[in-house]
């Protein structure tokens, strides 16, 4: 395999909060390192708050207080030379946001300003990179939203003007106009009617085929990451759990919470709900010691509750950290 | 905000230089309540002398010492201003989120009130004001006068943040929760006004600091109380510059030009803080 | 038997664009629907993404009103509504749950005064105590309680756990009517499986009516009563949920539910295939 094109190791990322006097320390992304190959979709899931959109935040250098990084690194390798997100000046930052990096933050109203049309915020954020003539760069913009399935018309709206979905879709075109190598997309499809998550997601595939982008693809519908992504990492409460190809971890999950995750799915059809877990999600502030999942594991023993599991490698290219992983499945 | 305030200290230069400058109009006129002699007294010094060790302004051709009579002016044209502006403000602010919050007729009617204000020409009602009060005219009815004149633009400004703040979900949340329209503007919408509502404070204050002095100047006020602009009439009144008592002009003019400088950076400096769009380049988007 | 909640032939037309492009969108097309009143249900309502979903549940929370068309909330038409005293009393029994999460509450204050607003105002709840085990007795039923929102802002929670704060705030002051506009959609299958079951139990245990918008065909399929597809602010198919999409009539219906992904590696590999 060539050089991976983002080296993430070891990374620690806390939020660090005082409320009525006590303080607090959400511990949401815990030792993580994971890399990913060029021209690599990658799928993000997990349970709602184990701490995804933080990941990506660090991953992305969006940090803002009281979010820390405590301990890792985040490495990129645009062209020849690594640069280590966490170490660079503003600038440089700058200089790599949009056009080699794009972030479609999870929840699309943050990005558009309530108070412009929507002309506006392409042109403060993609006007520079596109480096064209004012009527060129719209058509350029309008044949990208043409793309999505999006009326050029919606350049004039206000953002409250746009349907949910509608809006959604805007904040994917602002992301990949400039073409990015990297993508990072936080839930991009969630709002979406499921037939145009199919367009888009085509959509998404296709600048990824052509560019031979990477993608870092979050989201907590499992359906999108079967058809989409090619390797899959699952975290559970501020840790990665299990990380393989999408497909080895579809047919046969290692980790307790993945398997259960997995034979969890609704499918059109059901008439009862599938169970959910046991249990009350872990609270980051104050997690279970041992491994996080062993009060919600059916084969929790002595050991989980003392002792973290290590990721390691049981077969190869599928990690999992737990003592008492699901038995392998030939294929 | 104090989190803000440092910072715009630490990283912008405006913002610090704007802060000294007005530190120093300020503690300026805090010295009047050292002051040696009431304001109003004259010839309680030997008039017409050049700054010197005694006197470092020198002495006005009534008798009194430029020094301790500009720190009352000044302290009352600054105060004349913040009172101009916070009078304004409220208006402003009042009209301004309830327009917005309440959007159709409401709205329509405030803004065509709010439309007369722009355009009415301020000059000639402020000199017609004057005439029709003459002998009641007094600091306090002008600096009314003028709130009631000066809030118009700003309305509009904040009005149009509470138009798209009225289209927000969380402003239905508020009012799926029960609370008051007074509330939701009070509590929820409040906070993202109040920067705009600093920013043109400052330019309120210069522009009301402004029309005091030249009205004064031209003698459309009360004459009485010790104002920047009242100085620079009496001073037009003894033909001050024509005698050669050119200090009589300079200081209070240099004093007033120090004020409108430091309100001014002040002003920009926030500006280009609160404005959002700069923000968001600077987190990065 | 009454009516609890009645839609009768309701459009909405907006306008959009600047000065000289103005331009009509119809959102909401003559769309009719009603609810019985002591039978409480779950009607779904999916459909194309800009439809007019979101902006049907804003007229019948009396958001927006009607270009034309009537609604009635137990008989009595929402346009009657006037007076603040009226406005609570429709309020009480009327709640919603939006569509974004992170928009739902002001960011810059923090979320449990919604909770007290809610408790004090909507549910007339007296008494410090009283009102802070009404915001933690609702917080409970979905699976998060007042000492992990208490103090908090909304960026201080992930999105998940802010959309089940915001249905646990529409449940507190006990409504009759529930309008969650996709209350799901940001949240992971084991949760939303346990906020479905939750939006069931308080159909069975409250005898809340519910209009639960939603593009997920695979819990609407296990828990709606009726189902209604829409596109371009029309009415396409209606009915009984199971039936309608076991066998979808309407062109539509069926390209929906055919492009439901399936939660299975095709196996050609994960390559996307449109
Ligand atoms: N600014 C913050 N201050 C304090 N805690 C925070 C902050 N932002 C997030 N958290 C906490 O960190 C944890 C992880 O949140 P995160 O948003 O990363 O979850 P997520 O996996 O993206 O969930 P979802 O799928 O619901 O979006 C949560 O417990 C959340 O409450
Ligand atoms: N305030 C508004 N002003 C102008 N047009 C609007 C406004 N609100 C909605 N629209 C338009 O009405 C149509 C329907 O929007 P609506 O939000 O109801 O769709 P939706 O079915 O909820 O979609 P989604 O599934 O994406 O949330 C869209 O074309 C939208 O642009
Ligand atoms: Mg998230
Ligand atoms: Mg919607």
């Amino acid at each position: 395999m060539s050089e991976p094109v983002l080296t993430v190791s070891g990374l620690r990322a806390w939020y660090r909060t005082s409320a009525y006097g006590v303080s607090r320390e959400v511990r949401a992304v815990d030792d993580i390192s994971l890399s990913i190959a060029a021209g690599e979709i990658y799928g993000l899931a997990g349970e709602s708050s184990s701490g995804k959109t933080t990941l990506i935040k660090t991953i992305a250098n969006a940090i803002q207080p009281p979010l820390e990084v405590l301990a890792g690194s985040v490495v990129f390798r645009f062209g020849d030379r690594p640069v280590d997100i966490h170490r660079i000046s503003r600038e440089a930052l700058g200089k790599i946001r949009w056009k080699h990096l794009s972030y479609i933050m999870q929840g699309s109203m943050n990005v558009l300003n309530p108070v412009r049309r929507v002309r506006h915020t392409f042109f403060d954020f993609a006007f520079r990179h596109i480096g064209r003539p004012k009527p060129e760069f719209l058509q350029v913009v309008r044949d990208h939203l043409q793309r999505l399935h999006l009326a050029p018309d919606v350049l004039d709206a206000f953002p409250h003007q746009l349907s949910g979905g509608m809006r959604q879709r805007v904040t994917i075109a602002l992301a990949t106009v400039c073409r990015p190598e990297f993508i990072i997309a936080d839930e991009p499809t969630t709002a979406l009617d499921v037939v145009v998550q199919k367009g888009v997601l085509a959509m998404i595939h296709e600048i990824q085929r052509e560019l031979g982008s990477s993608i870092i693809f979050v989201t907590h519908d499992m359906a999108v990451h079967a058809n989409l992504t090619d390797r899959l990492g699952i975290m559970y409460a501020g840790r990665l759990v299990e990380e393989g190809r999408t497909a080895d971890i579809f047919r046969a999950p290692r980790h307790p919470y993945t398997a259960h995750l997995i034979a969890s799915l609704p499918r059109l059809g059901d008439t009862a709900p599938k169970k959910g877990l046991d249990g009350a999600p872990p609270n980051l502030a104050d997690p279970p010691p041992g491994c996080r999942f062993h009060p919600r594991c059916p084969r929790a023993s002595d050991i989980c509750r003392r002792e973290a599991p290590p990721m390691a490698e049981l077969s190869p290219g599928h990690r999992a950290a737990c003592f008492h992983p699901e038995p392998e499945r030939p294929a | 905000m104090g989190r803000i305030l440092i910072d715009l200290l630490r990283f912008n230069r405006q913002f610090a230089v704007g802060l000294v400058l007005l530190a120093i109009v300020l503690g300026f006129a805090l010295l009047s309540f050292f002051s040696p002699y009431p304001p109003n007294d004259s010839f309680v010094v030997p008039p017409d002398v050049p700054p010197s060790w005694a006197y470092p302004m020198g002495t006005t051709s009534r008798g009194q010492d430029l020094f301790w009579l500009l720190t009352f002016s000044i302290r009352n044209t600054l105060l004349f201003g913040v009172t101009v502006a916070l009078i304004s403000r409220l208006l402003a602010l009042v009209i301004g989120l309830v327009a917005g919050y309440c959007g159709g007729l409401v709205d329509r009617a405030l803004m065509s009130i709010n439309d007369t204000f722009i355009v009415i020409p301020l000059f000639p009602i402020l000199v017609l004001f004057y005439f029709v009060m003459k002998d009641h005219m007094s600091w306090g009815l002008l600096a009314l006068m003028m709130a009631c004149l000066g809030w118009a633009y700003d309305a509009r400004l904040i009005r149009s943040v509470a138009l798209s703040l009225r289209t927000r979900e969380f402003t239905e949340t508020g009012i799926f929760s029960g609370m008051s329209m007074r509330q939701i503007l009070v509590e929820e919408h409040l906070p993202y006004v109040l920067p705009i509502v600093f920013s043109t404070t400052m330019n309120n204050i210069n522009w009301s600091i402004g029309l005091e002095v030249t009205l004064s100047v031209l003698g459309f006020t009360d004459i009485n109380t010790p104002t920047i602009g009242v100085l620079i009439y009496w001073a037009n009144q003894h033909t001050a510059l024509v005698a050669g008592i050119w200090w009589w002009i300079f200081f209070p003019v240099l004093l007033v030009i120090l004020a409108f400088i430091g309100l001014f950076l002040l002003a920009v400096s926030m500006n280009e803080y609160i404005d959002p769009r700069s923000r968001l380049g600077r987190s990065g988007g | 038997m009454s009516a609890l909640l009645e839609v009768e032939d309701v459009s909405r037309v907006y306008r959009t664009g600047g000065l000289f492009a103005a331009r009509r969108v119809t959102a909401v097309d003559g769309v009719s629907l009603q609810l019985e009143a002591g039978r409480p249900e779950i009607l779904t309502v999916v459909g194309e993404s800009g439809s007019g979903k979101t902006t049907l549940a804003r007229m019948i929370l009396g958001m927006v009103p009607p270009s034309t068309g009537a609604i009635r909330f137990k008989g009595k038409d929402l346009a009657d509504i006037r007076g603040s005293r009226a406005r609570l009393a429709f309020m009480k029994e009327v709640q919603p749950v939006f569509q974004n999460p992170f928009e739902a509450f002001n960011p810059m204050k923090r979320l449990d005064r919604y909770l007290f607003a809610t408790a004090r105002r909507m549910a007339g709840v007296e008494g410090e105590a009283a009102i802070r085990d009404a915001a933690d007795g609702a917080l409970k039923e979905v699976g998060l309680s007042l000492a992990e929102v208490r103090g908090r802002y909304p960026h201080e929670l992930s999105g998940g756990q802010l959309q089940r704060v915001a249905i646990a705030r529409a449940l507190i002051s006990k409504p009759a009517l529930l309008v969650a506009d996709e209350p799901v959609s940001m949240i992971d299958a084991s949760l939303r499986a346990s906020i479905v079951n939750l939006l069931r139990g308080l159909r069975e245990r409250r005898g809340v009516s519910i209009i639960y918008i939603t593009h997920d065909l695979a819990t609407a399929y296990y828990v709606s009563d009726r189902i209604l597809i829409m596109r371009h602010g029309k009415v396409v198919e209606s009915g009984e949920a199971r039936a309608v999409l076991d066998d979808p009539q309407h062109p539509y219906s069926q390209l929906l539910k055919s492009s439901v992904l399936s939660p299975e590696v095709p196996p050609t590999g994960a390559a996307f295939h449109a």
